[in-house]
């Protein structure tokens, strides 16, 4: 048999009706095998009024089934069998009594027949109506039942040769029929259909296109074809065609142009405001520049569109009038220097407890300078690229359109008077953004876009909000995939440690320095002042700190006013100006902003606590963030702690990262146990020379032998409690095997050492070849565990060494199989 | 479908032709609420009716104010006070869509030439306790109305459903008109012995509030108003409901819903006045809402607003 459903309803949101299909055809196709009828296929469609369910070849009817159920013994007491009955619903002289092994034995046979398809579909579509999983649904009316938009009607019929017929079906006082309509405006009336190829035909006849693939490939032939006709092309938008089938039942594409003032606003620009507001496509000219739009009407009105189009141009002309008025208004700062935006940073909050995009343009700008030189940019230049480089977040225009950041960014650096390479990284920092996301090369965007997302990982590792199980709210995977890419797809060569241990001190300074400055005064330390200033000038963060207020008109600083009060003794906040006056000695119409200057200082210097003090616990340090900052010792190593951290956090991403290119994670952990496993670009290359290794003859028995050695070496020396690890001696040797595995093992010591200077992994895992036939001749040939205890320690010795040997190649240990 | 109506040719027109048709509907038209408030679902009869098993039609327009838009009347179509007309059904019927259309074709809106379009917009109102699910109107690209099924108002479930529809007058009339700056639109007909444009009536007047909103506004005793307001609705709210003059039971929810209306309104000069930090925002979004939400509670202890006895429950 073949069962048509419809559920049609008020308009469903266009982003929602993909999956509803999805849900729907399994859902419904699910429930029907559950219950023991087969179908041969099922397809799903929707409009915005409308999903539709058609499955072919069902079978008529469930299979039957035979239960047996054992009950109570014969004997058991009554309450036993009465139980057994009630939960079988049947009586007694309806069961069977068998003799097992214990005894006589109720039985019940219960025989279900097969159950008609039409009593099966009603269940489960009723099933899958109430527990439709809508990601938002409503009630309307005065009814219980729950939709994403108010439910009409339900069509659902089940057919064959014979004809077809409704499936008797009552949801919530809607009774299933096998009527539809068509197009809101273009058809009228109710129509019934008797299978879902008369249903298809006929909701075309009345102005529908059911499947949504169709309606997408009208809208972008149509769209197409106006288009050329005008000599231009439609900038391909595949999410946006399909929110656009999503809205429409008979599309019908109609081009416009965009009015001359508003030609020259940035492609972007036009093409963002076109689609977000009024979700047209963007056309252009030969020329390359955007010119037209196209919007998909959902009728076919007698004017062929001209009313519809002028209104669609006039919406359109306000929202671009807005659009221009953004970008000349941002044009002005951006001529200007931005310097409007780089300070509106400032109130910009990044996150709550790292500060505002302000701090983290300092921090990054810092990093990136670091960073500049490793990948082959200029650090003035990429410092300058990162300050600007978030600039675009105070425009206007990226206030209205946030997915613009970073593309206007570029824009205004460039009428900044910016370098092109400057301007470049505004746009390209944010990048990659996704896994298959263009990974930046030119060299100062490299610079920013790493030191972007380690500032980020850094940040948020230092204040605890590192990503759980499924929970990633910032996107530090993603921050930790970008890094791995850029510097793997530009070959860079860095310490991710250094650079993490830098990045994080970044964050820590800030507090570390005034905890350093109130604990130098408290003690009267008399270097105090120079420390401080001296930290002042190398760090951007205690200049930041100390800069806050210092161009005040008053002549008041911060440090001045903070450091005058402490040193007249007081390390608690002020009462009043007065006493501000008397304490400092400031006249009374300074006291008054001093006042305010102390008080706010000791705002922030609470807060600088409260965060060593998380940082502290996070880290397992004790709490006296005065003591370890002068001390210097607690702080790093809580730095050094966080580094390891989200260093292991790298390589678990680079180990996904490295399966999806066919390298397997026990090869990455046989190089992690190296030096200089923070160095990614050389942690991959060694890697990828082990994974050749390990796929030619001599690698998976080199690492048996490799292995046979290093167990034979462990049980010895867990047995008699000592390392061998010195000594072995050729003189000792009493075998050839023996005495040709030394050789073997001092030309390979001698080839290995300089090819892993050299970085040569494939010199190295050569060399480290043709230990293979030597070790297997050595255990062919010999028995370690000789009875001479000399022998039998230098053997073990000898082991050591081609472990030893080894594992300045990789930790083989690791290697599974 | 009907033959389409002759085009309206001033703002009043659409307003009364609206009020025909939904007063054709069986809608009570009221009249605008008389205090300053931000939307039509403001007006208690749409937040506090909205409430209750008892069904409930009106249709009426609400003057809004929304003091940070004021631009002195040299916006086309951005003003600190402007119309909104309001319809609230409950239940809501299950033909409301058609409805909506009809009025549209009322006023000139003819679908045959249009193109219509209900684009998903879900309604949430924080001040209000309030959402709802539905569609933003499309009208050729433009959003003339908005479209909701009340879930739930000052924290409690809508049992039956309201559906409501907003219809931002001056935007609506000024597409229907073919006017493009909403000072040039015929208020009244333009063949009148004494014709008026909607700037004849309302430039002057945005001027002058724009300058109040803006700068004028004493923000210290809006802070003190706002308290007030505040105070007054928990006390109104803490009588106990029986009365001892009339011997009735009497709870103030209306009185006190007033004070909750005063306080989302100051609380909209004290933002225009830019005296309000983005956190402190959300406090006072919070404390509105506390009103409104208590508001809400009060109304459903009242006969308007309580829950009909359901025979054989």
């Amino acid at each position: 048999m073949d069962l048509l459903i419809e559920l049609f309803s008020e308009e469903i949101p266009a982003r929602m009706q993909a999956k509803a299909r999805d849900d729907l055809r399994s859902l419904v196709t699910n429930g029907l095998v559950e219950a023991g009828l087969t179908y041969a296929s099922a397809g799903a469609f929707s409009t915005p009024r409308r999903l539709v369910l058609s499955v072919d070849g069902l079978t008529a009817e469930s299979r039957p089934v035979r239960e047996e159920r054992k009950g109570p013994k014969v004997d058991a007491p009554a309450a036993a069998l009465e139980g057994f009955l009630r939960s079988t619903g049947l009586s007694k002289d309806q069961l069977e009594v068998r003799d097992d092994k214990k005894g006589s034995v109720y039985f019940a046979v219960v025989e279900k027949p097969g159950r008609h398809a039409a009593a099966i579909v009603a269940e489960v579509l009723e099933g899958v109506i109430r527990s439709f999983p809508w990601p938002k649904s409503m009630r309307w009316g005065a009814g219980n039942l729950r939709w994403v938009r108010p439910l009409q009607s339900i069509l659902c019929i089940l057919g064959d040769e014979g004809g077809s017929q409704v499936v008797p079906l009552t949801v919530d006082g809607i009774v299933a029929g096998n009527v539809t309509r068509g197009h809101r405006f273009l058809s009228s009336g109710a129509f019934a259909v008797t299978s879902f190829d008369d249903f298809a035909v006929k909701l075309k006849r009345a102005f529908v296109i059911l499947d949504s693939a169709e309606r997408e490939a009208a809208i972008w032939q149509g769209a197409q074809n106006l288009a050329f006709a005008a000599g231009m092309e439609v900038v391909p938008d595949a999410g946006l065609l399909t929110e656009v089938a999503g809205l429409v039942e008979w599309p019908v594409p109609l081009m416009g142009r965009i009015a001359e003032g508003f030609l020259h606003l940035p492609p972007e620009v036009l093409q963002t405001s076109m689609r977000e507001h009024q979700k047209f496509f963007s056309v252009r000219a030969r020329s390359g520049r955007i010119e037209g739009f196209v919007t998909v009407a959902n009728t076919e009105p007698a004017d062929h569109g001209a009313v519809i189009l002028k209104g669609n141009q006039k919406v359109l002309s306000a929202r671009l009038s807005d659009a221009r008025f953004f970008w000349e208004k941002d044009l002005r700062v951006a001529k200007a220097g931005m310097g409007e935006w780089l300070d509106g940073l400032r109130a910009v909050t990044f996150h709550n407890k790292l500060g505002s995009q302000f701090d983290r343009v300092e921090r990054i700008a810092a990093l990136a300078r670091e960073i500049a030189p490793l990948v082959g940019a200029d650090p003035d230049m990429a410092e300058q690229a990162a300050r600007v480089a978030k600039a675009d977040l105070r425009s206007a225009m990226v206030g209205e359109f946030p997915e613009l950041q970073g593309k206007m960014g570029r824009y205004y650096a460039l009428e900044a008077g910016e370098k092109p390479a400057v301007a470049d990284a505004a746009r390209d920092h944010y990048a990659p953004l996704g896994p298959s996301d263009a990974v930046p090369t030119e060299p100062v965007s490299v610079a920013v876009a790493l030191a972007d997302k380690i500032d980020t990982l850094t940040g948020f590792w230092a204040v605890d909000e590192k990503p759980t199980g499924s929970k990633d709210p910032y996107a530090l995977r993603r921050a930790a995939l970008g890094v791995i890419r850029l510097v793997l797809g530009n070959g860079v060569r860095f310490s991710l440690v250094d650079a993490t241990t830098l990045s994080l001190a970044g964050h820590i300074r800030p507090n570390g320095w005034e905890a350093a400055l109130e604990y130098n005064l408290r003690y009267n330390e008399e270097d105090t002042v120079a420390q401080i200033e001296g930290m002042a000038d190398s760090s951007p963060f205690a200049r930041y700190l100390m800069g806050g207020v210092s161009s005040d008109a008053n002549g008041l600083n911060e440090f001045d006013v903070v450091s005058a009060w402490h040193m007249g003794g007081e390390f608690e906040r002020p009462r009043s100006y007065q006493e501000v006056a008397e304490k400092t000695g400031y006249p009374a119409e300074q006291a008054e902003l001093a006042f305010e200057v102390i008080n706010s200082w000791f705002d922030r210097y609470q807060d600088g606590l409260a965060l060593v003090d998380s940082q502290a616990s996070l880290s397992g340090l004790q709490r006296d963030p005065l003591l370890s900052v002068h001390s210097g010792t607690s702080i790093s190593q809580y730095i050094a702690a966080v580094s390891g951290n989200i260093l292991a956090f790298l390589h678990d991403r680079l180990k996904v990262y490295l399966r999806d290119q066919g390298i397997r994670h026990d090869i990455i952990d046989a190089c992690l146990a190296l030096p200089g496993n923070d160095d990614l670009t050389l942690l991959v290359k060694r890697a990828e020379a082990l994974a050749a290794f390990l796929k030619t003859e001599d690698g998976p028995n080199l690492l048996q032998g490799y292995k046979r050695a290093n167990t034979i070496l462990t049980q010895a020396e867990a047995k008699d409690g000592v390392e061998y690890s010195y000594g072995a001696d050729v003189k000792f040797a009493e075998t050839e095997e023996e005495r040709a595995l030394f050789a073997a093992l001092d030309r390979a010591e001698a080839a290995i050492t300089p090819a892993m200077q050299a970085e040569d992994f494939a010199g190295a895992m050569a060399a480290m070849a043709q230990l293979r036939a030597p070790i297997d001749a050595f255990f062919t040939a010999v028995q370690v565990n000789s009875d001479n205890s000399v022998t039998r320690r230098n053997r073990l010795n000898l082991l050591h060494r081609i472990r030893a040997i080894c594992s300045g190649v990789a930790d083989l240990t690791r290697i599974e199989g | 479908m009907s033959d389409p109506r002759p085009a309206p040719r001033s703002f009043q027109e659409i307003i009364l032709r609206l009020q025909t048709y939904w007063a054709a509907k069986g809608c009570a038209i009221l009249q605008p609420y008389d205090m300053e408030v931000g939307a039509g679902t403001f007006h208690p009869a749409t937040t506090l009716r909205s409430l209750g098993s008892k069904p409930w039609a009106a249709a009426y327009v609400q003057p809004s104010r929304r003091p940070t838009d004021g631009r002195y009347g040299e916006n086309p179509n951005r003003m600190q006070h402007y119309y909104q007309f309001q319809v609230i059904i409950k239940p809501s019927p299950p033909d409301l869509q058609d409805l909506y259309l009809g009025s549209l074709r009322e006023i000139g809106i003819d679908a045959s030439v249009h193109d219509i379009r209900f684009v998903e917009d879900d309604w949430e109102s924080p001040t209000l306790g309030a959402w709802g699910l539905g569609w933003e109107v499309w009208c050729d690209g433009m959003e003339v109305s908005q479209f909701t099924y009340f879930q739930q108002v000052g924290g409690h479930d809508c049992r039956p459903v309201s559906g409501e529809l907003t219809y931002g007058l001056e935007r609506l009339a000024m597409y229907v008109l073919g006017i493009d700056h909403v000072m040039d639109m015929p208020f009244n007909d333009p063949q009148s012995p004494i014709a008026l444009t909607y700037g004849d009536i309302f430039r002057q007047t945005e001027e002058e509030y724009s300058r109040h909103n803006f700068d004028a506004a004493d923000t210290e005793k809006l802070f003190d108003h706002f308290k007030d307001a505040e105070a007054e609705c928990a006390r109104l709210l803490a009588f106990a409901p029986d009365d001892p003059k009339s011997g009735k039971r009497i709870i103030m929810a209306h009185p006190a819903y007033d004070q909750a209306i005063k306080a989302s309104h100051i609380f909209n000069l004290l933002d225009a006045r830019g005296v309000i930090s983005s956190t402190e925002r959300q406090a006072y979004i919070g404390r509105v809402r506390a009103l409104a939400k208590a508001c809400a509670d009060a109304f459903r202890l009242t006969p308007a607003g309580a829950d009909a006895v359901e025979v054989g429950a």
